[in-house]
């Protein structure tokens, strides 16, 4: 009783500062490696809250290769709470791209250079918004894959050294091979959501945890 | 003799090092078609720099990347200490890193307590 007292004091004098402070909307950014399914998920949720959509998705890597922004998204959790926030779609994150792999999607060798110095800028540019723009991060990762991938133990070592509230999700749980569990055990030290961005299973779990992590 | 440059860099040599320096110090011996084991790995700030840097050289028909490899970082210590170094924001330490040239080093397998990669030469 007492405690659920405090907890609902907190929350309303943590609105009220809010508003007196005119705090600024929080920028939450979407990392993970490529085809991890960021936009799809990006896409979701500036669908599900304004009625918008934000960028393409193709199984080619790094169809993603500007960071974009969609401002003023107010997300509500089941629990009443809700968050203002900015959500910023980045290119996949790697250490690595040949515009080779890009010409075995049947991309001729121009447009395969192109996508490739393309990706390249985009990667620095979402290392850049990383280090200087960004407030929170949902990681996203594909719950088929092996999530031990050097950039992803990386990643989340850079977001942790800045100190940025974080948010794990294992995507794909459409799919038989999903397995979310190793996700949990690779990262243990942060929240794990596993969802579906393509058809939206268990998505409310995430924007109730978006608004706790993120409020 | 035909083969391939492994430079094996120390923690000292690296400590004496400003993270630009080290990061030019990686990127010109692995785009030199060599293998750069680091003693400690860089921490984060740096790493990040490395990739953003990585991508900014990458050219078509010429350096593609690298692959890096590191040990998962060691556990924090269980108990009061743990607790302690938590509180005070100490973070686990990188720790021995390989790196090379994407098109030519792959990782075969990582552990906890083993990397196992094949090399090519060019």
């Amino acid at each position: 009783m007492a405690l659920s007292i405090f907890v609902r004091t907190k929350k309303k004098l943590s609105h009220f500062l809010k508003v007196f402070f005119k705090k600024r909307r929080a920028r939450i950014g979407i990392y993970g490696p490529p085809n991890a399914g960021k936009t799809t998920l990006a896409n979701r949720i500036v669908r599900d809250w304004t009625g918008d959509a934000m960028g393409t998705v193709s199984e080619i890597p790094h169809e993603t290769r500007r960071a974009l922004r969609k401002e003023n998204i107010t997300i509500t959790g089941v629990n009443g709470d809700s968050v203002d926030i900015d959500i910023v779609d980045t290119p996949g994150v790697t250490t690595k791209i040949d515009y080779r792999e890009f010409m075995s999607f049947g991309l001729s060798k121009e447009e395969a250079v192109t996508r490739a110095r393309e990706a390249t800028e985009g990667v620095a540019e979402a290392m850049h918004w990383l280090r200087e723009d960004i407030d929170g991060v949902i990681y996203m990762l594909d719950a088929t894959l092996d999530p031990f991938l050097q950039v992803n133990i990386m990643m989340v070592g850079i977001i942790e050294s800045r100190k940025l509230p974080v948010i794990i999700v294992a995507n794909k749980i459409d799919l038989p091979e999903a397995a979310p569990n190793r996700i949990r055990s690779a990262f243990p030290q942060h929240p794990v959501v596993p969802i579906s961005s393509l058809d939206g299973s268990n998505v409310e779990q995430l924007y109730e945890i978006m608004t706790e992590k993120f409020g | 003799m035909q083969g391939i440059q492994i430079d094996l860099i120390s923690e000292e040599r690296l400590a004496r090092l400003t993270p630009m320096e080290k990061i030019r110090l990686i990127l010109d011996d692995v785009k030199k078609g060599n293998i750069v084991v680091l003693e400690k790995g860089l921490p984060p700030e740096e790493a990040s720099k490395l990739i953003e840097i990585t991508m900014m050289e990458i050219m078509p028909d010429g350096f593609t990347g690298i692959e890096m490899e590191t040990y998962p970082a060691k556990e924090v210590a269980p108990g009061l200490s743990g607790i302690l170094n938590r509180v005070v924001g100490k973070r686990p330490e990188a720790r021995l890193t390989v790196i090379g040239p994407a098109n030519q080093l792959k990782m075969i397998k990582k552990e906890k307590d083993l990397i196992s990669a094949w090399v090519s030469s060019r």
